[in-house]
Parts: structure tokens; sequence; C-alpha cells
């Protein structure tokens, strides 16, 4: 069996090399963006470039590591990324493999290694709990790159092949919440309710820094345009529990909450939402089909931009960045298509014209101008940058009169806003 | 049939078989193993048109395919049939104890503990991997001994005591883990992943081989214990019945913990073994709902620790191979699941025909049928000729 194995990856090795010089991609942990066309492409710029004819992907074998499958919206939105792009770039079938359902346990190291067996020059995997894993496979197959979505160790892991990412989809978080506030004073201008009466319900995974970044940003992005807004946060402590979801989201509407958004990958609270007739924001994937009359606006991560960056560095011999964090400038920070039917008017041009100022840099989400912490303006705030396991505070990250999330190039990719500001309460 | 007559026996009536030669046992399981992929490959060409072969070259690649794919193979199996020995004295007694999938949570829960809280000083591996074991085994007996308490004493019914131990014991980690984590994120990730304090090593070099080999022990031990030793005969007739074992002065009380006690500490041993052997980390769904897979190898091997090996090779066998065929097919995994489910109902189906025997109503006089040969088909199934009307 093993001489079996060896001649297989010889023969992989050796196509691999015919097809044009792989030299084992990231022998250095650059920290710098790879100069590869993808990262400097305009969003819109989705058709192939015409460079891709040279470029021979038939011999790519990428492996997905999903936590939960496509039901959960979370998932979904990493699965329909990696088939879209394997449909770019004229992937077949059997070059890419999707295992669903793996733990965040040894069953992911498992799986890792057992797509490294089987000839995969690439192994994504998609949970924040796979890193462990995915460092220890790493470190045991170095000529295939691993490649991490939310993690936070790459930067300081010194594991040549071993990567993160993510996107600053507080951005687009922000926006989603514009598109909320909007509605909201829609309800206040037309009598529904009171400005007061302007709560917003969030069902969040974990009280964890990448859920609460991201229900801050959107709470911003509401009371942006509605300064009255104030917003209730309930934990469900699991990224996938369609009852609790569900079951969350009708306890917020039953405590008066009239707009609900979430950071939890089933169809619980869309769904729970469309039954009562409340306004729901959602994340990753349009749930205009599951709630036509109250899904309004979904913030999603585009990981086609990555996946297609990671297939063509190994391919062409360039390097991945040891950290990676997409934005509106990769393409990776997107919208769905407003829902008209349930939008407010001149939502759409909220949103863009505050799109516009945040790419040229005129409006900050963590301005700190616009929030308070304990009813203070913070001027420094020492977060967990570093993640040495011992949840230790050692970096600032304010300056300049803003929180700088997400900041791949000096601090990391993952979310590390972790506070809990004024105008949002935890239940 | 068309035969509209008087009071008749009814056209088809079940009866218990006497004993069936193994050979025969066998070959309907194997029939029905067969049958079962007949029928899953045509549910898999149906949805995907794909070549059976290719399905079952797939369903076989899942566990064979590659050298760390056996020894992954070989890991689950291990697992799975460490908790079902573990439960298996409880079953034969009788006593249906629901809650190994939480005495396991709560034995790899203080595996976990332990691991963390000695793996910050620098002590010796081997010694906080026997405290580790120590705890596993004595926080899943804690878990088992509470139900059986309460079952000896207050006859309070151990199926739904047990079932909710099990949603405790999740929660309790839960807490432990929200304490530990201060992130927030509830993932503890490896303990001591700098120092691998507590880990088991790899016997040479071979991934899981400890754990194999412990559960290997184990099995022995399990078979001895029940067939040849003095416990396995009193569990025996509590299970058979409580009655007779209080008229040959079998203390039922104490031979109702003592037994839940060994299935607990045994279930706290998978946990360790998971903890220290595998996972190097602690969740709540660490025993991925084999605490309750355990209950069918148990029974399907009717308690019998050596025929447990296979069922649970079997099983672990279907749902490697059938997560495979999802992920070759680009199908969702629940499709690996309603193979699995077939060939399993298929399989436990098999056990009636194993066990009982339908009889048609043998033909009156009168009802002289044209076309006479019809005799039952006297397959390989039944053999002797006793009973003429018999078919299995």
């Amino acid at each position: 069996m093993k001489k079996f194995l060896a001649i297989l990856i010889a023969i992989v090795a050796v196509f691999a090399l015919a097809a044009c010089t792989v030299d084992e991609a990231g022998k250095t942990p650059a920290n710098t963006k790879a100069p590869t066309e993808d990262t400097t492409a305009a969003p819109g710029d989705a058709t192939a470039d015409p460079g891709d004819a040279t470029v021979d992907y038939s011999k790519i074998k990428i492996g997905l590591i999903c936590l939960h499958d496509e039901n959960s919206t979370y998932d979904a939105n990493f699965i329909n990324a990696i088939k879209a792009t394997a449909a770019k770039l004229g992937l077949k079938d059997s070059q890419v493999i999707i295992k669903t359902g793996i733990d965040e346990s040894a069953a992911c190291y498992d799986t890792a290694a057992e797509m490294a067996d089987e000839g995969c020059k690439i192994v994504f995997a998609d949970s924040f709990g796979h890193e462990p894993y995915m460092k220890q496979a790493a470190q045991e197959f170095p000529n295939v790159q691993f490649c991490h979505a939310t993690g936070t160790n790459a930067p300081t892991a010194n594991i040549a092949n071993y990567h993160n990412a993510f996107a600053s989809i507080y951005e687009g978080r922000y926006l989603a919440g514009i598109a909320a506030g909007m509605k909201l004073n829609e309800m206040i201008s037309s009598g529904k309710i009171t400005a007061d009466q302007a709560k917003i319900g969030y069902v969040g995974a974990w009280p964890y820094a990448e859920v609460k970044s991201g229900f801050t940003s959107f709470f911003l992005g509401a009371r942006s345009v509605c300064p009255t807004a104030t917003m209730d946060v309930v934990y469900t402590n699991s990224w996938f529990d369609i009852a609790k979801e569900k079951s969350a989201a009708e306890n917020l509407i039953a405590s008066g909450c009239v707009l609900i958004s979430q950071h939890a990958d089933s169809e619980g609270a869309p769904k729970a939402c469309e039954a009562k007739g409340v306004p729901n924001v959602a994340y990753n994937i349009d749930t205009t089909p599951l709630g036509p009359t109250t899904a309004l606006i979904s913030s999603k991560i585009n990981w086609e931009p990555y996946f297609e960056l990671i297939i063509k560095a190994v391919v062409t011999g360039g390097t991945i960045p040891a950290d990676y964090c997409g934005d509106f400038s990769t393409g990776s920070v997107a919208l769905t298509t407003l829902n008209s039917a349930v939008a407010a008017a001149g939502t759409q041009e909220a949103i863009d014209a505050a799109k516009a100022k945040m790419i040229a840099g005129e409006l900050k989400v963590f301005d700190t101008s616009t929030w308070t912490y304990k009813g203070e303006t913070l001027t420094e705030y020492i977060a967990d940058v570093i993640d040495a396991g011992d949840f230790v505070p050692e970096t600032n990250v304010i300056h300049d009169g803003y929180f700088d999330e997400s900041n791949a190039k000096t601090f990391r990719s993952a979310p590390y806003f972790d506070l809990i500001i004024d105008g949002i309460t935890e239940k | 049939m068309k035969s509209e007559k008087i009071v008749k026996e009814p056209l088809i009536h079940i009866t218990k078989r006497d004993t069936m030669p193994p050979w025969q046992s066998i070959l309907i399981r194997v029939g029905a193993v067969l049958i079962a992929l007949a029928v899953s490959a045509v549910l898999v060409i149906v949805l995907t048109k794909t070549n059976p072969m290719s399905v079952f070259d797939a369903m076989f690649k899942g566990s064979f395919g590659s050298v760390r794919k056996m020894q992954n193979l070989m890991k689950s199996v291990a697992t799975l049939l460490c908790i079902s020995l573990a439960i298996t004295p409880a079953f034969k007694m009788k006593f249906w104890n629901i809650g190994a999938e939480g005495q396991v949570l709560m034995g790899a829960l203080a595996a976990a503990a332990v691991m963390r809280t000695m793996g910050r000083y620098v002590i010796p591996s081997w010694v906080v991997i026997l405290v580790m074991l120590a705890a596993a085994l004595v926080s899943g007996l804690i878990w088992a001994v509470i139900p059986a308490i309460f079952k000896a004493l207050w006859n309070t019914n151990e199926t739904l005591f047990t079932l909710m131990m099990n949603y405790v014991a999740m929660q309790i980690i839960q807490i432990f883990i929200a304490i530990w984590i201060k992130s927030g994120s509830g993932v503890v990730g490896y303990i001591n992943e700098q120092s691998h304090r507590g880990w088991l090593p790899d016997l040479f070099g071979v991934k899981y081989l400890l754990n194999i080999i412990v559960v290997a022990g184990l099995t022995v031990f399990m078979f001895v214990y029940l067939k040849f030793s003095k416990h396995g005969y009193e569990i025996s007739v509590v299970g058979e019945s409580e009655n007779t074992a209080r008229y040959i002065g079998i203390n039922v009380k104490k031979v109702v913990i003592r037994t839940m006690a060994i299935s607990g500490a045994l279930c706290g041993l998978a946990g360790f073994l998971l903890v220290a052997g595998a996972d190097h980390t602690i969740n709540k769904d660490l025993a991925g709902g084999m605490g309750f897979t355990a209950i069918m190898v148990s029974w399907l091997a009717k308690f019998n620790p050596f025929i447990m090996v296979g069922a649970s090779f079997m099983l672990v066998f279907l749902d490697r191979g059938a997560s495979n065929v999802a992920t070759m097919c680009k199908l969702n995994d629940s499709v690996g699941e309603i193979i699995t489910a077939i060939i399993i109902f298929f399989i436990i189906g098999c056990e009636f025909f194993i066990r009982y025997k339908i009889n048609f109503r043998a033909r009156t006089p009168k009802e002289k049928a044209p076309d006479e040969p019809e005799k039952p088909e006297q397959t390989e199934i039944t053999e002797g000729e006793k009973a003429p009307a018999g078919i299995a």
C-alpha cells in the first residue's frame, strides 16, 4: 500500500512539474498580498483574464473541509464559492473534493491528511475550531498548502504552508445596517413605532470577537441613519441550531424588537421573522426566498477571489499570503440584491453613497467619534491580536480616531473587536 | 386463496424458530447485506446516474483507500467498540442505559480538565496520563451510578433518566468551555499543543495504535467477565428474571449498581481514549452520537464481545463508505446516512427471519390448486423438512 502511495505521489509530482514548475508556494510566510492579478482586480472583473489560457489548471486538486453541509448558510457560501471558482477556472469535478460535516476535532486532521494523500495541493477548512488540526496537518505535509478561514494563528505560527484568510466583512455589515436603519426610519415616520421603540434584535452564535465585531458594525450602520436605534443581542452558543435560532428570534420579537438580524448559520431566524412579519437582515446567502415579505438584504463574504488566488498561486508557483483579508477592492465583501419589496425608499442610494465613502477612505466603520464604551470615547484599546492561547491582550488597535479592525497587514484578518458598546445590550 | 371458506387458520402466521445452524444464519445476514447494497445502489443510480460499481468502489475506498484511511477506520472502530463493550453489561442485565453518550463525555471532560490543569506544570506526561485515566473512570462511573441508585432504590425509569443525563453532561461541558475559553469562541483547540503533556504516544509510530490495543484487551476482558465470572452470571440472571435472581439469593440492587458502575467507568475510559489518544480537545460533540450507535452494536452482537468487533467494524465501514460515496457523487452527507440506514434496516430486519419462521397456511385437500408444484422454496435457509410449509 505504501509503495502504491509513493508511486502515486511520484506520478502526481511529475505531472505537476510537467505542467509548469510548481515550486512549493509559500516558502516564506509573506505577510503581504501575493502579486497576482486578483488582489488588484476590480470587483466586477469576474470574467477570466486573458492570461488564463497559458495557465494549466488541469492538474491542481483542492480539498474543502466544511463544518456543516449546505443547509448551513455559512458553509453553503463556501461550497457555492468553490463551485463557482472551479467552473471559472475549468476544474473538473474530480479536482475538487468537498467534505461536509467535519467536526472541530481530530476528524479535521484526519480529513485534511486524507485529502493530502489523495493528491490535493490545497486543503481549505472553513471553521474557526479547525485551526489546530489544520496546523498539525500543515506541519506534516509541507508540500501542500493549508488555508483556513477565520483563523488567528498563521501570522505568528511560522508555518510556511499554513495560511489564514478572512474579509473586512464589518464594512459589508455596516452597509447592511444602513438598510436596517432606513427601514427603522420608515417604520417611525409611518407611525408604526415611535423613535425610541427602534430596537433591533440580534441572534449571535458565540460571544466572540467575530460575532461581536459583526453585530457592532451592523448596529453602527443602522444608527448612522437612525440615531435612536438600540440593539439586544442573544447568543445560541452554537454555529448551527435551527430550533434555538428560531426561538431566539421569536423571543427577541416578543420583547419588542422590530427588526432582526443574525450571525448564526441556519435559516431559523429568517423563517421566524417571515412568520411574524418582522424585517430581517441576513448573512452569507440571499434569504429572499425564505422571507419574500421580510428579507431586506444580506452581507456576505465572497470567497471566490480568495479561492482563485490560492489556486493560481499554487499552479503558477506564486505565494499565498500568510494572512489575507479580502475587501471591496478584491470583491470579497459583497451585498446580496436589496429586496425592494421590503426596503425603504432611498436605501440603495444610501448604501452606495456610504460604500463610495468607505472605498475613498472617508468613512471608517469603527470611527471612535460615533460610539462610546461605558460612556467614554476610547483613544486606545489593547486587543488580543496575537493568539497565544492565553487570552492576554497585547496590541493597541485604535489609531487616527478609529478602531482598526481586520487589518491583515499590521494585525490580523480575523476580527478582534470584542467590546459591547453603549446602545447594545447582551441578553 | 380464492376460497371463501369457513373458519380457517390465517394465511400467514409466525412461529419462533428452534435454533438454526450458524452457517444458515450467517448466510441470511450476508444475503441481507447484499440486498441492502443492491437497494442503495439503485437509490444512488436514480439520484446521480452513476455507475453502481463506482459507487461500491467509492464505498470500499472510504475505508481502505489508503493506509491512513485504514488507520482512521481502526481508530473509529476502536472507539465505537469500546463504548459498546462498556454498555453491554448493563444491557445484558436489561438495564436500558441510553446514557453512554453522557458518560463518555463526562469521562472526556474530566480527562481534559486534568490535562489542562496539570499541563501547565512540568510533570512527566505519563503521570498526567494516569491521573487523567483515573479522573475519567471515576467521572464516567459517577454519571452512571446516579441513575442506577435511583433505579435500585426507587425504581425510576432508567431509560428516561440516563437519556436526560446526556444533555446535562453536554451543558456541563459548555459551562466549562465558557469558563476556560475567555475569547468566547467556544473552541478549546488542542490542549497542551506545545508540550503534548497527557497525549498518548504513537506506538511504533502508528497513529491511534495504543487506543486499538487497549480496546482489544478490553474485548477479551469483557468476554471473560461476562462468560466466566460470578459477576457475569449474576448479570445474566438479573437480566433474565429479577425474581429468579432474588430467589437464588442474588442481591439485585447491588448487582444493578455495581454493573452500572463498571459500565460507566468503561464509558469514562472511552472518553479518556478520545481525549488522550485521539482528539486532544473537548467539546460537546466529541462522542459524536457513538453512545447511541453502541447500543445497536451491542444488541446486534447479542452481547458477545467478539461479534461486537465485527458489528462495530461494519457500522464504521458503512459510515465512512457512505460518506465517501456522498463526496464522490457531490451529494449531501444525508445520502450517506440514508445508505447506512438502508443497510442497517436490512441487517436488523433479517434478524427477524433468523429468529422467527413465517408459516403460510397449509393447503387443505379441497383446495387443490391447479399449479400444484408450488412447493415452498426451500432455499438454503430451511434445511430440514420438519416444517413442510415453512419458508424463511
